[in-house]
């Protein structure tokens, strides 16, 4: 017995949840990106409070889920008066975790720049933040691209721990179109679907780009040995 | 603000944190050891299998790491049993966590397999060594020295994404956190120690991969 079934109706409403999933990731890709670039500037910065300071954020928002992170937020701030909704809730979380993503990836690629370039920044001059800005980033940018990409896809799958404090994006969607149709290999297949066609042009990006900076992962040895009759 | 903190019903109820702290790391134990079986033996048969076995290899890898976690747990819970495979919450989990980390460890391993120096390989060749043979000496055990850190960095968040398991209902720490705020009404305070216990954890965890590393790979590179 099950209450409707899994029709056209159904599938375009289920399709087109993915807005939400979009929405909320672009949420946080702009916020975690922003706030992440501070973090990144902190943990490289001349003050030793500084670099303490986003280590320790990073480290601790790296070394708790992000479903406890946001059910803490959710559930959690009630006691200071605030009683945020789910949205709200949601987009703090995303926000906070991936700034500490996003700010130990570009972290990785400012340090690979040679501290020649720091040196001759300082001693032309420039502020901190003059080197960063003018000198550091403009080259670290070619290398933060292609993690940067991959990132994404983090953040689109992401949001689907969203649907666990009831907000309809795809996932939850999914859940209550499979509870009234009792449909689920349709349903969640179409789900999956859906995350991939999300996801997957972004995961080729990064592999591309990647590929384009990195020479050295193809040596050849692989047909060699596929070819070889030992 | 004047609210006033009360672990008292929490740390009354440590028991329970204490098996669902255990579950978790059961949970993702479990699904590292599995995940990393079919990550090495996928890896191999992915670079040097026949092609039909790389295509197929390679579309699970795929689909794996473009969708959610969450989406493949509720495929496993949901979508077998009506197809006649019936399993606990908690088999249901290890099965999800085993398939999605052995798609992203086939990816590292094979990152480390293919950086390889193509003369390690001629020069194994001429030695009259055979194909297993170069893949075990040669190509393997270099590569899992080199991405070992990877390796290590996919399991602690593997940890960390074993928490969405509370979602098809196993009992481990973050649905006991759950349960917990339901009878007590200590929000704050519960997920402050929930977050706290999976941080001690994944501290616990790190500790135990240097370790290895160190003892594991003690040859000069």
């Amino acid at each position: 017995m099950t209450l409707r079934d899994f029709g056209l109706t159904e599938l375009w409403f289920l399709v087109f949840s993915a807005r939400w999933t979009l929405l909320l990731s672009l949420i946080a890709f702009a916020g975690g990106g922003t706030l992440g670039l501070l973090v990144a500037a902190c943990r490289v910065a001349p003050q030793p409070f500084l670099r303490r300071l986003a280590a320790g954020w990073i480290r601790l928002l790296q070394g708790t889920p992000i479903l406890v992170q946001l059910l803490l937020v959710y559930y959690g701030t009630s006691f200071i008066g605030l009683r945020p909704d789910a949205w709200m809730a949601a987009a703090l979380t995303f926000v906070v975790s991936t700034s500490a993503f996003f700010g130990e990836i570009w972290r990785g690629c400012i340090q690979s720049i040679p501290v020649g370039q720091w040196d001759a920044g300082r001693a032309l001059g420039f502020r901190f933040t003059g080197v960063l800005r003018l000198i550091i980033l403009p080259q670290a940018m070619r290398l933060m691209l292609p993690p940067t990409i991959g990132y994404m896809v983090q953040i689109v799958k992401t949001t689907s721990v969203a649907s666990l404090i009831g907000i309809a994006e795809l996932t939850r969607t999914a859940v209550m179109v499979n509870t009234v149709t009792f449909e689920p290999v349709s349903v969640f297949g179409v789900v999956a679907l859906t995350y991939f066609v999300l996801c997957w042009p972004l995961s080729l990006a990064a592999e591309r780009a990647a590929a384009r900076m990195d020479q050295r992962r193809n040596t050849g040895m692989v047909d060699l040995l596929r070819r070889a009759n030992a | 603000m004047d609210y006033i903190f009360h672990f008292g019903p929490i740390f009354a109820r440590w028991e329970l944190f204490a098996r669902g702290a255990l579950l978790t790391v059961q949970l993702a134990s479990a699904s590292m050891a599995i995940g990393l079986l079919i990550a090495v033996v996928g890896a191999v048969l992915r670079s040097f299998g026949p092609a039909p076995v790389r295509w197929v290899i390679a579309a699970y890898v795929e689909l794996i790491r473009n969708t959610p976690l969450l989406v493949q747990l509720y495929v496993v819970f949901f979508v077998l049993p009506p197809l006649g495979l019936k399993m606990s919450s908690s088999q249901a989990a290890v099965v999800a966590l085993s398939a999605n980390l052995g798609a992203y460890a086939i990816e590292i391993i094979r990152a480390g397999i293919e950086s390889t120096p193509r003369g390690l390989v001629e020069a194994g060749l001429s030695l009259g060594m055979s194909r297993l043979a170069i893949i075990r000496h040669i190509v393997l055990a270099p590569a899992l020295r080199a991405i070992f850190p990877a390796l290590a960095s996919q399991f602690v968040l593997q940890l960390l994404g074993s928490s969405l398991v509370s979602a098809i209902a196993a009992e481990e720490l973050t649905a006991v956190g759950n349960n917990v705020m339901m009878q007590t009404f200590r929000n704050f305070e519960v997920f402050l120690m929930v977050g706290a216990i999976y941080f001690v954890l994944v501290q616990i965890f790190q500790t135990v991969f240097d370790g290895a590393y160190r003892r594991l790979f003690r040859w000069p590179a």
